[in-house]
């Protein structure tokens, strides 16, 4: 008896100790939760390094209902492309903005290449203007458009 | 809890988003810190610009208003049209800045300072009309390339400055000068010092008129940056590209200016009619001088609820490059009938003229009120976009507003 008692006190040690020490982390975990936006930057210790890193990676490469959230780009083959090689001196906006034919989009690759520094766009070229031609392509117009998005508000 | 927004592990991902690269020691970076590259990046804090313009490009900054926001007689910086074809000086050092006469038709080349502009020459102040000759280019088709400004590429402050005839005077210019061409301190966006992001001009009839100026105020103050600080061209009624900012060089031609932006098919349309979507060929395109006639109803905004039995009171401006707004009308019925509206004179040349009437509906429904002005040589906008031009230049078909009567 006395024996077996010991048995569980040796074994309710090290039992005991595990379950304050999750006590304790749920503990540390819920405060720094509750201090997290009052808490300076330096509290994190370098273990927190790579969380930040893989959450800015994700980022940049983050895709919402279809669009590219950094650039505005639809997603598509050949966005990468695009982003690679047309976002460099101009924003992406001056693409996005821009519906042109695969003709045009040709041609306005051969006026940066001439005037504005654009480099050999090589086998990417063929996907560039496929994307481009593709999800920036004309849209129909005609003479004059009716009113669009109007916004009712009551005039005092 | 408001702070996390700004810098929480999200908005830390998000700032190197927009940085385009990983903040290095992000994660111990001090929480109220934005990095630079953030804080230059918020272009209603860094150019005083009202919330509710549109940002068509961020590089090259390109802002325009929307029409109810040029509601003010005179423009005010916040709500005035941002165009830029290369990247902001960084670096202006206004005290020691220059500005130096050359070219073919100079009788010698001559360096003024700023300070010397200022104080040698005599000021003008005029209220002018600057409208990107890109303005309305979202309407053609097929369409055009370039930024897509809507309405809201026009503005009209006061400028006060120097004539520019009066500074010619003083560096002698020969009889066979023919154009003026602007050179600049903006960078082209390659960052590429051997090339200009623009240099415009215009022939020596317009560079000579009274209301050319170089002017270093706006609305009484130092110019802003984005539009110009500290000195900018400034020839009202023709593309607002002529009228160059952070100036530091002005060529006089023998010839036409063939700097940037100058040849090819920029700022120039066909010299004859071509139909939509027709090539055309750069010896056929001519340089746009002064802007057509148009006009803006900046009062109400479109979307305007309004009780039955109540007059609609609206209200705008007009314009004619050049040329002065002998009459402005408007229609509720898409044109079926014209109606006069009261036009005031403008205050100086080139100046926007301010246009007003009331308005009564007959029935509740939907109505659109359009607007029509009518220069002094009779030429009036037309209600559908004008001819198709392959860099999509001088829409000024009328402006209209959607308002329910209910």
């Amino acid at each position: 008896m006395a024996k077996s008692e010991k048995n569980k006190q040796n074994f309710k040690s090290p039992y005991r100790l595990l379950i304050s020490g999750f006590l304790l982390l749920v503990v540390l975990l819920a405060v720094i939760f509750y201090f997290y936006d009052k808490a300076e930057a330096t509290l994190f210790d370098t273990s927190n390094n790579d969380i930040e890193y893989v959450d800015i990676e994700e980022d940049i490469d983050k895709i919402e209902n279809g669009i590219h959230v950094r650039t505005g780009f639809i997603e598509a083959v050949g966005m990468q492309q695009v982003i690679n090689n047309c976002t460099n001196c101009h924003s992406a906006k001056l693409v996005t903005q821009n519906r042109m034919s695969k003709e045009g989009w040709t041609a306005t690759i051969r006026w940066m290449q001439k005037t504005q520094n654009l480099w050999d766009l090589g086998e990417n070229e063929g996907v560039i203007v496929d994307y481009l031609a593709k999800n920036y392509g004309p849209i129909k117009k005609g003479r004059r458009e009716g009113l669009k998005d109007i916004e009712w508000y009551p005039l005092k | 809890m408001k702070r996390r927004n700004f810098v929480g592990k999200v908005a830390l991902g998000a700032m190197s988003g927009i940085i385009g690269t990983e903040i290095v020691f992000g994660s111990s970076m001090p929480l109220e810190y934005k990095p630079l590259a953030l804080q230059d990046n918020d272009p209603y804090k860094m150019f005083a610009k009202d919330k509710e313009m549109v940002v068509l490009n961020d590089k090259p900054w390109n802002i325009e208003a929307k029409a109810h926001l040029l509601d003010d007689r005179i423009t005010p910086n916040k709500s005035m049209f941002i165009r830029n074809n290369g990247l902001i000086p960084e670096n202006i050092d206004a005290q020691n800045w220059t500005l130096t006469i050359d070219g073919e038709s100079v009788k010698q080349n001559k360096t003024y300072t700023l300070a010397e502009l200022k104080t040698k020459f005599k000021k003008y102040t005029y209220q002018l009309t600057l409208e990107c000759g890109g303005n309305g280019r979202n309407e053609f088709d097929p369409p055009a390339k370039g930024n897509q400004w809507t309405v809201g590429a026009v503005s009209c402050a006061n400028w006060t400055g120097i004539r520019l005839k009066d500074l010619l005077e003083d560096v002698g210019i020969k009889q066979d000068a023919v154009y003026i061409g602007y050179h600049a301190q903006d960078l082209h966006l390659t960052r590429d010092p051997n090339k200009e992001p623009i240099s415009r001009g215009v022939p020596m009839k317009k560079a000579l008129m009274d209301e050319t100026i170089l002017a270093f105020q706006m609305n009484g103050k130092d110019i802003p940056l984005a539009h110009g600080y500290p000195l900018r061209l400034v020839a009202g009624g023709w593309p607002a590209s002529v009228s160059g900012k952070w100036i530091n060089r002005i060529s006089i031609r023998n010839k036409e200016h063939d700097g940037e932006k100058m040849t090819g098919s920029s700022y120039r349309v066909p010299k004859n009619p071509v139909a939509p979507g027709e090539e055309v060929k750069d010896s056929e395109m001519a340089i746009i001088e002064s802007m057509p006639v148009k006009s803006l109803i900046t009062y109400p905004k479109s979307g305007a609820l309004l009780e039955s039995g109540i007059t609609l009171k609206i209200r705008g401006h007009a314009w004619a490059g050049e040329l002065e707004v002998s009459k402005v009308m408007y229609s509720i019925d898409f044109g079926a009938t014209w109606n006069s509206c009261s036009l005031e004179k403008p205050i100086n040349r080139l100046a926007w003229q301010h246009f007003s009437a009331g308005i009564q509906f007959p029935k509740k429904g939907y109505y659109e009120v359009w607007a029509k002005a009518i220069d002094s040589n009779g030429e009036a906008q037309p209600m559908l976009v004008p001819g198709w031009n392959p860099k999509g230049y001088l829409n000024n078909a009328c402006h209209r507003i959607a308002v329910k009567v209910v």
